[in-house]
């Protein structure tokens, strides 16, 4: 029983332990990483309708939600059972149905108006969350199909109920083409 | 005429899991005749309690994952395990050992991983591996082969396996009718700081062909295994990897030095060398995908026998060999991809 | 490496070819109805150019091609259009738009609608590709690709070499064989337009070497054309060697690049009956009307090689043939390896359909009895696979759905032989998972790329209204900083408009 030996390396191992953790707590201090990664690993899962069915104004703030732990996955009702299954994997946590208090999951929809009917007001467009309706004042107004989320955010401004959801087509027309 | 749809290809070659399996059972019938002649019938109890142990265990680990067990029962796969593992055992095993390792290998070496296909390491293999290790002593202790100039009859052998596997542990006979098996003497020998040329010649260790006694069935394995190949159950590259793997080391040792290192002939025919290459290496679960990387694995598992058999702690390293380079199969996966066409690498 | 690489994969199948059933080719007379599919096996079909009612000429445009992956379509007989609307059809889709002519009504003139003879040599090759785009020529060895466009790329790309595809590798398929026995020189003249238009320097015809009959009937064309550029390869009769890529292996040693095609390698492949069809068009100006089809099978009683009219329904084909036989299970437009099951007898021919497979149980059964279990890592699969992938890791990369390793594993670079399916002794559906891994695979492309988009946009649109917000505040701020010095300074009155306040 060398007491010297014992103490020589106590003392090594405290001091290792003091500056190792010194230097690491100075860095998770002050080398901050411009944003957090988690949340743009979330958004990435996200749909991207931005349509505030899950009572965040968008995408990128309900996944900042779910990444402080403020909200559940099950939240998002265009990105279903897939969405909240990817999260799930993600964070590794167990998977829950979507929340139907939160809406119910449609197919994939576009908007489109009903030029005979459209008064050229102008609040829809405001309410496009992605931008995707062209027009102004008294000009048509004209919904740009590639660029629709299917958010319904532009139905209920509309004064005289021309915009309607219809389904949308095939997203790969061409079964056989190679990517 | 309103007809049933189905899609592309409307054919298979009908190939199936059990006429992969079933073949492989064939194959081991001229290793289980040449075991039984010069080891006693001690193994005809062993498969029996090893098969019996096996499908009750897969049947009970199906029906607790909530699976039907008829298919896979009937597919063969855990047969194939039972045979291998009462092969590698010696006959003298107490039958509660063997059932023990069967279920362990079934259990723990195949279902926890999920059954057929998902294993990362020889089911066999694992059951032997638990078993040498937990119980040393039973296992390291073979019958003196039939063989052999002081060796008693197979009746009287007979009589003293039945003991040995269903009574009396610590029978004051042992010594009278078990012995070392050749690699355990050279090892023994080689310790004791003997040379080959002395140890070999002592006569109870080596016969006409090789390792006393165990050069005969290694020939029966190899037969069993030039079968296989016909067949085209295996190919070649596993066996032809691992005895490659296994003598060209013991072939560069030996001459450099003779009186310390086997001969690769000697290598080759002692022990489960045979066994090893052509069947339980081959085990396709467990092995390499592409032939690049079987060839890898297979020289893998030779060279870590070899190493094992002259410096490790035991006299047979094969299966220790497998269940390593299992661990690296992911890792030989991941850099023998076979080029695709049209691409440069 | 290199010995790994080109080790010869596929395997040699019974063929099914039973060489009294090949010649002589049938040629059915006009049925009473077609269905003609707008679609020619791409996915993209032609837009209808006639309406309900009309009454057209044999010959006469119906579809018109709008993209570079659809081809023209014409009449196959006179008459009227009695729809036009989507149903069944020999398709990979399983349906598309097809156009009924019912020949109930004489057109007003029995003219041909097309020039009596083409001067095709006086065209250059751009008026020849044109010319094959309007006859509406498509690839009839099976994936019914637009032959002009395939010319197009081909020229621009400089091609060298044009490889005509007379392998016919799947089993049961007998047509081209047929063809190549008894309209060789047909072939031949074809061969040599095609080469014009596709500027190539050389033409080499691949034949299988389990077809002796077309290979001396060929050799004989080859003699009388007296043409250097144009030779003679015989391939080993190994499935899928008659695959595009394959066969360009095989005869020319080059490799057309991963995620690239042929004309990348400098080659343009063609099949020998679209040859054929190309040399109609040269001889008489007839567009493509009408094609050779093998009616086969356990099913029916009479396997043979029928030349019928594009649209012809199956029914008429196989009642042409000498109807129904035992008990037909299934009904297939192909071969047994890469056929379409049909649901229904009731479709029309499409220009991409080269075989009518009636099967009964016995020439399906180890299939139809497959019961599939796990993987257990033989390696079958990856030993015969012509493109040089591993089947057993893409199927588990499918089943996962995980897109980068399945890319990396080369779930793209796949033939869809079927060949994997054929040899797994788990008979798992590998050729099958693998389709709908690529389905959706495409599918969550498609949906990644719209989301980042909707992303961006939303993004833009909030700086917009930040900035405008930002712009709204510092106008307030400069009118409110004109504002008040005026009022501190003095009592009320507004110097600047001068008005009493």
């Amino acid at each position: 029983m060398n007491t010297d030996a014992i103490l020589w390396a106590l003392a090594v191992a405290a001091v290792l332990a003091a500056v190792v953790g010194s230097a690491l707590g100075w860095a998770a201090s002050h080398i901050r990483p411009d944003d957090d990664p988690l949340v743009a690993r979330i958004d990435a899962l996200l749909p991207q309708t931005q349509c505030g069915q899950c009572q965040f104004a968008g995408c990128r703030p309900y996944a900042t939600a779910i990444a402080a732990g403020a909200a559940d996955i099950n939240r998002c009702p265009p990105g279903g059972e897939h969405t909240v299954r990817a999260i799930a994997t993600l964070l590794d946590r167990p998977v829950c149905p979507p929340d139907p208090a939160y809406g119910v999951t449609k197919r994939p929809q576009v908007a489109w108006i009903d030029e005979e009917r459209c008064i050229g007001c102008a609040r829809c467009l405001p309410a496009c969350p992605v931008d995707a309706i062209v027009g102004a004042s008294r000009q048509m107004h004209t919904v740009i199909a590639a660029q629709c989320t299917g958010c319904e955010l532009c139905l209920p401004p509309c004064p005289v109920d021309c915009i309607e959801l219809r389904p949308a087509g095939p997203a790969v027309g061409n079964a056989r083409r190679v990517a | 005429m309103r007809f049933e749809t189905s899609p592309a290809p409307h054919v298979i070659a009908g190939y199936s899991v059990p006429r992969v399996m079933f073949p492989v059972l064939i194959a081991l019938v001229p290793v289980a005749i040449a075991h039984v002649v010069l080891l006693g019938p001690g193994l005809l109890l062993q498969l029996a309690v090893a098969c019996v142990t096996a499908l009750l265990a897969e049947a009970f680990a199906l029906r607790w994952r909530g699976q039907d067990p008829a298919p896979a029962l009937r597919d063969g796969s855990v047969l194939v395990t039972a045979c291998l593992l009462a092969l590698s055992v010696t006959p003298l095993l107490p039958w509660w050992l063997t059932a023990l390792g069967t279920a362990l290998a079934v259990l723990l070496g195949k279902h926890v991983f999920g059954g057929l296909g998902q294993n990362p390491f020889n089911p066999a293999m694992v059951g032997y591996a638990i078993l040498l290790v937990s119980f040393p002593l039973e296992m390291t202790r073979w019958p003196v082969l039939l063989d052999a100039p002081e060796a008693q009859s197979w009746m009287e052998l007979a009589r003293m396996t039945l003991g040995a596997i269903f009574g009396a542990v610590g029978d004051p006979r042992w010594d009278a009718f078990t012995g070392a098996t050749a690699l355990d003497a050279i090892r023994t020998g080689l310790d004791l700081r003997y040379t080959l040329p002395e140890i070999l010649g002592r006569g109870d260790v080596m016969g006409p062909l090789g390792a006393r006694g165990f050069a005969w069935l290694n020939l029966a394995a190899l037969a069993g295994g030039l079968y296989l190949l016909a067949r085209g159950i295996v190919r070649w590259h596993i066996p032809v990897a691992v005895l490659g793997g296994l003598l060209l080391p013991a072939f560069i040792a030996h001459a450099l030095d003779p009186g310390g290192h086997l001969s690769a002939s000697t290598q080759a025919f002692a022990g489960a060398t045979m066994l090893a290459a052509f069947f339980i290496a081959t085990d396709p679960v467990s092995a390499a995908t592409s032939n690049l990387g079987r060839l890898w694995y297979g020289a893998g598992i030779g060279l870590l026998a070899w190493i094992i058999r002259t410096w490790g702690g035991y006299p047979d390293g094969f299966a220790f060999a497998v269940l390593l380079m299992n661990v690296a199969v992911p890792f030989i996966d991941r850099y023998t991809v076979p080029r695709i066409h049209g691409r440069a690498r | 490496m290199a010995a790994w690489a080109h080790f010869p994969a596929g395997l040699a199948l019974e063929s099914h070819k039973r060489a009294d059933a090949i010649v002589p080719v049938i040629e059915l007379p006009a049925p009473s109805r077609v269905v003609l599919p707008l679609d020619p096996g791409t996915g993209e079909s032609a837009e209808p150019v006639v309406a309900v009612g009309d009454v057209v000429q044999r010959g006469a445009l119906v579809g018109r091609a709008t993209s570079a992956f659809s081809a023209n379509v014409h009449a196959s007989i006179a008459g009227r259009i009695i729809a036009i609307e989507r149903i069944e059809a020999a398709v990979p889709t399983g349906a598309c738009l097809c156009v009924t002519i019912a020949a109930d009504a004489a057109p007003a003139s029995t003219q041909d609608p097309w020039p009596a003879a083409t001067d095709h040599a006086s065209m250059n090759a751009q008026q020849l590709c044109d010319a094959l785009h309007e006859a509406g020529i498509a690839g009839l060895g099976g994936a019914g690709f637009p032959t002009a466009t395939k010319l197009v790329a081909g020229r621009q790309r400089s091609v060298h070499t044009l490889l005509l595809n007379g392998a016919e590798c799947e089993p049961w398929i007998t047509c081209d064989d047929a063809l190549m026995q008894t309209a060789a020189d047909d072939v031949v003249f074809g061969a040599a337009l095609l080469r014009r238009a596709c500027g190539a320097t050389a033409c080499v015809i691949a034949i299988e070497d389990d077809k002796p009959a077309a290979i001396a009937a060929m050799t004989l064309a080859v003699d009388r054309a007296v043409d250097a550029a144009l030779s003679l390869a015989v391939v080993s009769a190994v499935y899928p060697r008659g695959a595009e890529r394959q066969l360009i292996e095989a005869v020319t040693g080059i490799e057309p690049p991963s995620g690239g095609l042929p004309v990348d390698a400098g080659i343009v492949c063609q099949n020998v009956a679209t040859a054929a069809a190309v040399a109609r068009w040269g001889t008489r100006g007839e567009p493509l009307l009408s094609r050779i089809v093998t009616v086969t099978g356990s099913g029916v009683a009479r396997p043979c090689n029928v030349r019928a009219p594009l649209g012809t329904p199956l029914t008429d084909l196989v009642a042409a043939t000498g109807g129904y036989r035992d008990a037909p299970l299934r009904l297939i437009a192909g071969g047994s390896m890469t056929g379409i099951a049909l649901p229904s007898d009731d479709v029309g021919l499409g220009k991409a359909t080269n075989c009518v497979f009636v099967a009964t149980r016995a020439d399906i059964a180890p299939r139809v009895d497959a019961f599939e279990r796990a993987c257990i890592r033989c390696g079958n699969c990856s030993d015969v696979c012509p493109a040089g992938l591993l089947p057993q890791q893409l199927h588990r990369a499918a089943l996962a759905d995980e897109h980068a390793l399945l890319r990396e594993l080369g779930i793209f670079d796949c033939i869809d032989c079927g060949l994997c399916d054929y040899v797994c002794p788990s008979q798992i559906p590998l050729a099958h998972r693998f389709r709908l891994a690529r389905g959706r695979f495409r599918e969550a492309t498609v949906a990644a790329r719209k989301s980042d988009e909707a992303r961006e946009r939303h993004e833009q649109r909030q700086r917009r209204l930040r900035d405008e917000a930002a712009a709204r505040q510092r106008a307030f701020e400069e009118v409110r900083a004109r504002a008040l010095p005026a009022a501190r300074g003095s009592d009320g009155i507004d110097d600047k408009s001068g008005e009493a306040p």
